[in-house]
């Protein structure tokens, strides 16, 4: 293959391909940030990673091992292809961080081949090798953990005292570690033994702080984490882009640092909390509840919940990863169709953090075929809650709980909520009496106007599609 | 050759446009684009290539074929799932106001 073109020609072409590459990329996320134009966004996006794929063979850097290039392009893809297309909808929020994890772990091997191969690079290469090795091996493991935890294999959030000060320590001997590799690989030539061995320690190292970082944080807030690790693998990919002079990489790998930093800010503005809060206050499970809560949950059947619904001027549904765990957005939607045929406005109201991702209970929604129209959030929603007959909320919790109106010692004090404690009638769909994600009780349940249907979200929604078909 | 100066300069631009590409997306569209730029940064296979098809020593290539594995997964996965996202957002496309 080499030979094909002279260096400097093929040099040039890859060059030039990576510069259409960057913009279809930039184009791509721009039409992915509109409705209309976000499927087209996706495949603009994918033309340029295919482009800047194939030009890249001919790139005159790569000199040897073209066999385990296309061996490992292929059982990289095919693994992914395969889970990707099978992964259910309500599952998407944990391959995003797999996916993620895997580019993190991709930029940290770039490092290490880099710092390994004894290559000259300047002084600026080797400290943004250093450090993108760091970011993207804490992406890969952090990644991973949340995958876990999401995926239900980690159920456990470990901790122990002295956490934080153990990962501040960890993080300054994996830094202190990265400087001498880094003056090492720039100074006279040391042994080859010791930098290899100490690069395995700096990576092994760093891969045990992704871990102990991710460990305490409770599962609520992990799209936050997820988020803030897909910013982080942009900034190594843009790093190890530096390391390599590849503009492709440096300018997606930006792109992606910067827009990931800014959702990350957005997600944890909506839920009324820094970041430094969701990375280090260990809410989310150890939290307690702000104050006694008094009354009792009061408990209702399918078929009065069917009456109450079919005889409504306006039924507002609030959900929540309850829904997406029972999977019942068809459900949902079925019964939403049925109350409009017997002419009852039906509304859907979206918190922002509802689900396990922004946007999560959307993509569910939208999946099982609910008009854009009929979604509405947070601000467009609130006020109508006072004229609703009955507020349906299936699965969701804490982003119903007028504790963050009301208690100043509340966990979640100054939390945006849906007010559906407003609404004239509360329906909770709910499998159990428990206190949701956070721990926290939630003071909804026990109003007066309130009432549970226990049951899986699926089951409890087709009770109560039967019930208002019953009523005919 | 990409160094020093010109290569701030272009790390400069490309945070502001990744800033400006996000700034106005509805809410909707976070998790989407979530997912997108995740299957951005999967271009970190080029770099992946590059670091394999340059590998010399057998730890460099076990390592390098590590990394392109997990490049091609991040770029391979990234896509698929943001494809089929999408797909649902065009399904209903067309009730959008």
């Amino acid at each position: 293959m080499n030979g094909l073109l002279a260096a400097p020609v093929a040099k040039g072409l890859v060059d030039a391909s990576y510069l259409l590459t960057a913009f279809l990329f930039i184009m791509g996320l721009k039409r992915m940030s509109s409705p209309v134009t976000a499927k087209s966004g996706v495949i603009w996006a994918g033309w340029g990673m295919l482009v800047a794929t194939l030009v890249t063979f001919i790139d005159p850097e790569i000199t040897a091992n073209y066999v385990l290039i296309v061996t490992a392009i292929f059982l990289g893809g095919a693994l992914a292809w395969w889970t990707g297309k099978r992964v259910k909808m309500t599952d998407m929020p944990q391959m995003i961080a797999l996916y993620n994890g895997m580019g993190g772990g991709a930029a940290a091997a770039i490092a290490a081949v880099e710092l390994l191969g004894g290559e000259t690079h300047s002084r600026a290469g080797v400290a943004l090798a250093v450090l993108g090795g760091i970011i993207g091996t804490v992406s890969f493991s952090g990644s991973m953990i949340a995958f876990g935890k999401l995926q239900g294999l980690i159920t456990r959030s470990l901790r122990f005292r002295g956490q934080q000060f153990f990962n501040a320590l960890l993080l300054a001997v994996v830094v202190g570690l990265g400087i001498v590799i880094a003056v090492t690989a720039l100074g006279v030539m040391a042994s080859p033994a010791t930098p290899a061995m100490m690069i395995a320690g700096f990576f092994g190292l760093a891969l045990v702080l992704g871990v102990t970082m991710t460990v305490p944080i409770g599962g609520a807030d992990m799209p936050v984490v997820i988020s803030l690790y897909n910013a982080l693998t942009g900034l190594a990919v843009a790093f190890e882009g530096f390391v390599l002079q590849n503009a492709a990489m440096i300018i997606a790998g930006t792109v992606v640092g910067s827009a990931g930093t800014l959702l990350t800010q957005l997600m944890a503005k909506a839920m009324n909390r820094s970041l430094g809060n969701v990375l280090f206050s260990n809410f989310g499970e150890t939290a307690q509840a702000g104050g006694p809560v008094t009354g009792s949950m009061k408990p209702i059947e399918a078929a009065d919940v069917g009456v109450m619904m079919a005889f409504a001027q306006k039924v507002i549904i609030v959900p929540g990863y309850g829904m997406a765990v029972a999977q019942a957005q068809h459900k949902v939607w079925e019964l939403s169709q049925l109350l409009i045929e017997r002419g009852v406005t039906v509304k859907f109201a979206i918190h922002p953090v509802a689900g396990r991702m922004p946007g999560h209970m959307n993509v569910l929604l939208a999946e099982a075929g609910v008009p854009y129209d009929l979604i509405s959030d947070l601000d467009e929603i609130n006020a109508e809650f006072e004229t609703a007959d009955v507020a349906l909320i299936i699965g969701a919790n804490d982003v119903v709980n007028p504790v963050a109106r009301t208690d100043k010692s509340s966990p979640i004090y100054g939390m945006p909520i849906l007010n559906a404690d407003k609404a004239k009638n509360v329906i909770v769909i709910k499998r159990g009496q428990g206190a949701g994600f956070s721990g926290i009780e939630n003071a909804l349940f026990f109003l007066d106007q309130t009432r549970m249907l226990y049951g899986d979200g699926q089951k409890a929604t087709a009770e109560l599609i039967h019930a208002v078909k019953a009523i005919g | 050759m990409i160094d020093g100066i010109i290569a701030l300069y272009i790390f400069m631009l490309a945070a502001f446009a990744g800033y400006e590409v996000i700034a106005r997306v509805p809410v909707i569209l976070h998790t989407p684009l979530m997912s997108g730029s995740n299957f951005v940064h999967g271009i970190v296979l080029v770099g992946a290539m590059v670091a394999l098809g340059s590998a010399q020593t057998d730890v460099g290539r076990i390592v390098g074929f590590v990394g392109v594995v997990l490049a091609a997964g991040n770029a391979v996965g990234g896509y698929v799932v943001t494809e089929r996202m999408l797909e649902m957002f065009k399904a209903s496309g067309g009730k959008k106001k």
